[in-house]
């Protein structure tokens, strides 16, 4: 007897076409969908240059079509989510590509002093809206006074921004150190071993004085994406604060195990590298970010040293050690203004791509390597990007995977390509010596027509002998999944300018080894199921919807399951939802991926540590967590932030005894 | 926090010229050589109400013709949400959590929040039909049931984003969306929530929409 993914009876006949679907559809990932030339080997492209649909590339070809047409180039493409109301088939104006440079986010600035002065416990009275107590100062006061030698105050506020010269300046929201407001916000240069404070004011306008532009809402609460951070200063959804109201976040800048594990300093196979913040004001996510509400946070070791003499020897920051944050958005056709839709469920789509804050910069390098640090801030968007020269559309151009989601792998990876989900981040090396003189761009050529997740995407398969029914397939199968070179969505250039210069940073393609993968062996104290599904357009964990559980003291007082501190845990994370992406965040502590539908993770991004798994259609993945050194409440969510904010969360929490729930 | 009145809330909406006049002033954001051009606030407010809140006619389950925008949403802290009287599974759920939702808001229902539920099959539910559905769940005054014409509905569906990609899920109406739209017209924020999310939590949200000058620890639960 044999399944399709849906639980549907098949014909062994069309169940081999299945597995067979899949296999040509593993090939093509796994060729990394590199040069022309290689698909048309394939008899997978045409001469005009579009990938063939081929019978049965779909586990649902025979059921599925769209009447989408694809689109194709970077000025055709289409506006938000057209397949779901007519109001949202917004196109943006024309703005001309690479005619501005791209903005590098300057490094925050500390302040001398606080006022009034940072307490241990929340200060109520003078305004601070804070869960409960820091907890690093009552682990060691030594190595972490309440008030630490690094201090910042931000300050969030509405500002002027322009996105193109082709467009009226933008009302957005964006993040002051003291040195002027912007978004992206000042990139954090923070080193472990050296604890930090950030007093995050919220000084937005009054919800009454918004001069609103049709969305945001503010009032805020700054998460520290990838931390291993105490739960008070972890930026929860639920410790929302408005205007006039501040949250001092305590960040030890400490590896984890250093209070449990690894005393006292922690497991340096640990280390964290490119962090981001963002406010996560619960059920306002999407809103809040697409506004600005963004920025890097780049942590530094004595290995990972931002200096291309020291450590690791990789390209010094920020000279040449570059955050890049890739932003969809949409403006309004008549008056250029940035839009949001308001009124959607399943995710947005822009037609414009912006790189640190505008759209279709160029940035001028000189022929060398750089370390770029490559972060997707959604909201529902998915990337894959390649390195493309349009004067050789034939030609490969690989690069260097380095780091998942802001972790060092243990030796560099070259790839053709990269595909990054909402919230992941990659650190890439590129070496633009080959290209000097030249002109050359990032390109994303992932098809992606809505908020589901690209176009067409099946999940890494099960063994092909297997009897059960973990094939599957893609979605929309008139579509392709990648389009061809130089027809996807030139997002940055890169002029390769000046002659050979000085690079004393490692060269990958001499395989130097960064950290140690730390080891997945451990028995996990309880294993948990995680569904994430859709109950007529609710979507949601377990059946289940998010809840801040408001108790007597104001805060979250009630929560899904409790994880016992220091201890080993397995989540499985199921889809059920059809042909929906999920990008997973869990908060706390990186996980690893042990497995998609029972076999081993193949993909290069799936190889390192990660805060996000993207989980595919059809699809369960199994993780591998050590829960350590901190208590208190976190979340689980999709960071696809429509479906955030629609409640696919859950809040759980870290406590001495934890629970024995396998389906919270 | 003072809560805010309904008054204030009107009042907002006079203000709302004389800030965007300030903001004007600061940011200069329309395009030069454009005489007399709305400020941004204006304009982002009648593309959303053009976009999403349609002033369609509909009839309430007393049989009043009310006009969407105008009459139901315009100047109010509301909740919208789709049902249809003899669908079995997700609207059974809904209401009964509404109806929880609606004794959280006390007093406010009514007075400050008005919450609202579309038929989506006008053909089947007529006035007496959905007056008798609301009657079913003892609803109290300040949660206004409606019905109207089909098209009318389906535009009010579309409009407040209660639809599906696929269009056969989307035609399918056991599978209907099953949210909670809330919301405050005057400045304009929108949010949603699941219909069968805890009741509490469901009020809570509704109350960000009535007091958004509140942070969190401001306000205690309501009333289990």
């Amino acid at each position: 007897m044999y399944y399709n993914v849906f639980g549907e009876k098949v014909s062994r006949r069309r169940y081999k076409e299945m597995c067979e679907a899949a296999k040509n559809r593993r090939e093509l990932i796994a060729a990394g969908l590199t040069s022309r030339r290689d698909l048309m080997t394939m008899g997978l492209l045409t001469a005009g240059g579009m990938l063939v649909a081929k019978f049965g590339l779909s586990a649902r070809a025979q059921q599925v079509s769209t009447n989408n047409p694809p689109s194709s180039g970077q000025n055709t493409s289409p506006g938000t989510n057209q397949n779901c109301v007519p109001g949202n088939q917004t196109q943006s104006p024309q703005t001309r590509p690479f005619v501005t440079p791209l903005t590098i986010m300057p490094v925050a600035q500390t302040v001398v002093s606080l006022s009034p002065t940072p307490t241990e416990s929340p200060n109520v009275g003078a305004g601070e809206v804070r869960s409960a107590a820091f907890q690093a100062p009552q682990i060691d006061p030594v190595r972490f006074p309440v008030v630490p030698s690094l201090l910042y105050n931000f300050n969030q506020r509405q500002f002027s921004a322009s996105h193109s010269p082709d467009l009226p300046t933008q009302t957005m929201w964006g993040l002051d150190d003291g040195t002027g407001t912007r978004s992206p916000g000042p990139t954090y240069q923070a080193f472990y071993g050296k604890p930090q404070l950030t007093r995050n004011n919220n000084s937005l306008p009054q919800v009454t004085q918004l001069n609103n532009t049709g969305f945001g809402f503010p009032s805020v609460s700054t998460h520290l994406h990838n931390a291993h951070n105490p739960s008070e200063s972890d930026g929860n959804p639920c410790d929302f604060y408005t205007n006039g109201h501040f949250c001092d976040q305590y960040y030890p800048n400490v590896l984890a195990g250093f209070n449990s594990d690894h005393e006292p300093n922690g497991d340096i196979n640990e280390s964290l590298g490119t962090l981001w913040y963002h406010d996560h004001r619960v059920d306002f996510t999407s809103q809040n970010t697409y506004k600005g509400l963004v920025g890097f946070y780049c942590l530094f070791n004595q290995l990972d040293t931002g200096n291309e003499f020291t450590g690791f020897h990789l390209p010094s920051f920020p000279q040449f050690d570059i955050p890049l944050a890739f932003a969809d958005k949409v403006y309004d056709p008549e008056s250029g203004e940035l839009v949001f839709d308001l009124f959607n469920l399943d995710g947005i789509l822009g037609d414009k791509f912006l790189v640190n804050g505008t759209i279709q910069p160029f940035f001028q390098v000189q022929p060398r390597r750089y370390r770029f640090r490559l972060l997707d801030t959604g909201p529902s968007r998915f990337y894959e990007f390649f390195l493309t020269d349009l004067n050789n559309l034939g030609g490969s151009n690989p690069y260097w995977l380095i780091g998942t989601d802001g972790n060092l792998l243990p030796n560099p990876i070259q790839v053709e390509s990269i595909r990054i989900g909402p919230a992941e981040r990659v650190d890439v090396i590129i070496d633009f010596r080959p290209f000097a003189g030249k002109t050359i761009y990032l390109e994303n050529r992932l098809n992606q027509i809505n908020g589901q997740g690209p176009a067409a995407v099946d999940s890494q398969l099960a063994p092909q002998n297997s009897s059960t029914t973990e094939c599957s397939g893609v979605l929309n199968s008139n579509q392709p999944a990648i389009f061809p070179a130089g027809q996807g969505n030139l997002v940055l250039q890169f002029q390769v300018s000046g002659s050979q210069v000085r690079d004393h940073s490692v060269d990958p393609a001499t395989h130097p080894t960064f950290y140690e993968l730390p080891s997945t062996r451990a028995t996990p104290r309880i294993v948990r199921t995680f569904r994430f599904d859709r109950l007529n357009g609710q979507w949601s964990i377990n059946g289940q919807f998010m809840d801040c559980g408001i108790g007597s003291s104001g805060f979250s007082e009630t929560f899904r399951f409790a994880v016992q501190q220091n201890s080993v845990e397995q989540w499985l994370l199921t889809n059920l939802t059809g042909d929906w992406m999920h990008p997973v965040h869990i908060h706390l502590e990186e996980h690893r991926i042990l497995s998609r539908n029972r076999a081993a993770p193949t993909l290069p991004t799936d190889s390192g540590r990660k805060d996000v798994t993207q989980l595919h259609p059809n699809e369960r993945a199994q993780l591998f967590f050590r829960f350590r050194d901190w208590l208190g409440k976190y979340p689980i969510h999709c960071h696809n932030v429509i479906h955030e904010d629609h409640a696919m969360m859950a809040l759980w929490h870290v406590t001495p005894q934890g629970d024995n729930i396998l389906v919270p | 926090m003072a809560e805010l009145s309904r008054r204030s809330l009107l009042r907002w909406t006079a203000a709302a010229p004389i800030a965007a006049a300030v903001a004007r002033a600061e940011n200069p954001v329309q395009r030069s050589g454009e005489p007399g051009s709305k400020t941004v606030s204006d304009r982002a407010r009648r593309r959303i109400q053009q976009l999403h809140l349609p002033n369609l006619s509909l009839l309430t389950h007393e049989g009043k013709r009310v006009l969407f925008y105008e009459d139901l949403v315009k100047g109010k802290v509301v909740t919208l949400n789709f049902f249809f009287a003899k669908c079995d599974e997700i609207c059974p759920r809904v209401t009964a959590n509404l109806a929880k939702v609606q004794d959280l808001l006390g007093a406010d229902l009514g007075t400050k929040i008005f919450m609202y539920s579309f038929t989506l099959k006008p053909d089947e539910d007529d006035v007496d039909a959905i007056r008798h559905f609301r009657e079913m769940y003892h609803a109290r005054p300040g949660w206004t049931f409606l019905t109207g014409k089909a098209d009318d509905l389906e535009k009010l569906r579309k409009g407040i984003g209660f639809s599906y990609p696929d269009p056969a899920i989307d035609k399918d109406k056991t599978q209907h969306i099953g949210n909670l739209r809330y919301g405050n017209e005057p400045l304009m924020l929108w949010g949603a929530c699941p219909g069968m999310a805890r009741p509490q939590f469901v009020a809570e949200s509704i109350n960000w929409m009535l007091r958004p000058n509140a942070s969190i620890g401001e306000w205690r639960p309501v009333a289990r």
